[in-house]
């Protein structure tokens, strides 16, 4: 049976390249980067050579990168450290109503235990945040905005610079998750205008459990992990050296390849994307048509539920999702969906394709023999479907 | 501890929210890219360094200007003397 993986969002294989670079460090060069002697100083040295590579992809100076375990250890250390280090200066936090859970629940975690105030921001049926909104809803005592760049499940892209730039003028620290665009499409931080902003290693192609925040020089955080030397004081805890040197491998790898990437995932995704809507009816694009993901291609079918459409495709070799890997478990509306007004039976039918570098045409039409039938089959016995009522 | 008020440092270090051994060793960093006699002002929050930059300084031969207490954090300021 033919096998075609488009849930790239969730997860993504390691580079070949990138997994030949990390291996050494498993095993012949697993010295301690803090300690004094050669094969500690040697590995810090690597460590070193990595943050300049990860701080190049993002147009960012190596003292502004510090390394996490992951996107959301990245963004909980944005939203709680920046937060906790300008506890003095006010006690309200903006965060949009799409962004991801470890944005939308550390500040939440400040409502609740330490009586901040926090203002979800609504976005429009594209899931675009309007930049007038947010100039109104910063006040004297908000002490950051976090609103991401890229969304994984609609694949809108926001408006960062002028939304940053906003909050720059009124002196708000201003933070982005840029976990769904690093990898993706071209980034640069100086560009966006931001304080902060979160990356995640295996959309590079670098594995899971490496991360990082970028965070502008002079910006204070307080640590989420207290502990030594490591990460200048910002990060306790021995470092991940076989995957910081992944993340640093896959950061210049990506430097190098991502126009091409982008445009044959474009191309693809465009291929998916009229060949399904030519081919079922009363089906829903979600996100908006061109600010998105050059990859990412986001549906709403009607009448259909879509962890049994997740699940029929499954059958013939095809991986998809319904919406982020961890909401689509626990079988609840996906809260960007409700958020960007999609009624709650129609939201049920969510589908997500996300494409990578290894993606081929064949696959797209394997896609396209293979869904309409799935569709028509699940209609055949939903009792919401017309021709059913 | 010595109380001084309007210093004009060349270069500030800003540890504030980094905790010890930080506020030793970034300042040693940042101290050998300065030219001597110029004046390093380091931000920090940790009450330890009241006592450690002082003797830091006396033990590295560096001279111990004195602290101005800010709402947030403390500012030591430090002369390369080598």
């Amino acid at each position: 049976m033919q096998i075609v993986y488009m849930d790239h969002a969730a997860s993504t294989p390691v580079r070949r390249e990138v997994l030949e670079e990390m291996l050494p460090f498993f095993q012949e060069r697993f010295g301690n980067p803090s300690a004094i002697y050669d094969i500690g100083i040697d590995i810090k040295g690597v460590i070193e050579d990595q943050r300049e590579k990860v701080a190049n992809l993002i147009g960012a100076e190596a003292k502004e990168i510090v390394f996490t375990s992951s996107g959301a250890e990245a963004n909980n250390l944005a939203v709680k450290g920046a937060v906790l280090a300008n506890r003095k200066k006010g006690n309200h936090i903006i965060v949009s109503t799409i962004e991801h859970h470890s944005v939308l629940n550390a500040a939440r975690f400040f409502e609740r235990m330490m009586d901040y105030e926090v203002t979800f921001l609504p976005v429009n049926n594209y899931g675009l945040v309007d930049p007038q909104r947010l100039a109104e809803l910063v006040r004297e005592e908000t002490v950051l905005v976090s609103i991401m760049h890229g969304n994984n499940e609609i694949g809108t892209i926001e408006p960062i610079s002028g939304l940053a730039a906003i909050c720059r003028d009124k002196g708000v620290l201003f933070h982005t998750d840029a976990v769904a665009t690093v990898g993706n499409i071209p980034v640069n931080v100086k560009d966006l205008n931001v304080d902060m902003l979160s990356l995640t290693g295996p959309p590079l192609g670098a594995p899971k459990g490496i991360g990082a925040l970028y965070f502008r020089s002079n910006t204070r955080l307080m640590p989420l992990i207290h502990g030594g030397i490591q990460e200048m004081g910002r990060r306790g805890g021995t470092e991940n050296v076989p995957g910081i040197v992944g993340l640093g491998k896959a950061a210049e790898l990506t430097l190098n390849e991502l126009p091409e990437k982008t445009k044959h995932v474009k191309n693809l995704k465009d291929r998916l994307v009229s060949g399904i809507m030519d081919r079922i009816e009363e089906i829903t694009y979600t996100g908006h048509p061109e600010n998105r993901l050059p990859g990412h291609a986001s549906f709403c079918i009607a009448a259909i539920e879509g962890e049994a459409l997740l699940l029929m495709l499954n059958q013939a070799g095809i991986y998809a999702n319904t919406g982020s890997a961890c909401a689509s478990k626990a079988l609840k509306i996906s809260p960007v969906l409700v958020a960007i007004g999609v009624p709650a039976e129609i939201a049920q039918g969510s589908i997500v394709f996300t494409l990578d570098r290894d993606n081929t045409a064949p696959e797209v039409d394997y896609i396209l023999e293979k869904l309409p039938a799935v569709v028509e089959r699940l209609r055949s016995f939903s009792p919401l479907w017309k021709k059913n009522i | 501890m010595k109380f001084v008020e309007k210093q004009a440092p060349d270069e500030t270090l800003d540890l504030v929210c980094r905790m010890c051994p930080m506020h030793l060793l970034e300042p040693g960093d940042k101290i050998k890219c300065m030219k001597k006699g110029q004046i390093l002002e380091v931000l920090t929050d940790y009450d330890g360094a009241l006592d450690d930059i002082p003797a830091w300084c006396e033990k590295c031969g560096h001279e111990f200007i004195g602290m101005e207490e800010e709402d947030d954090c403390y500012k030591l300021y430090i002369r390369k003397a080598k």
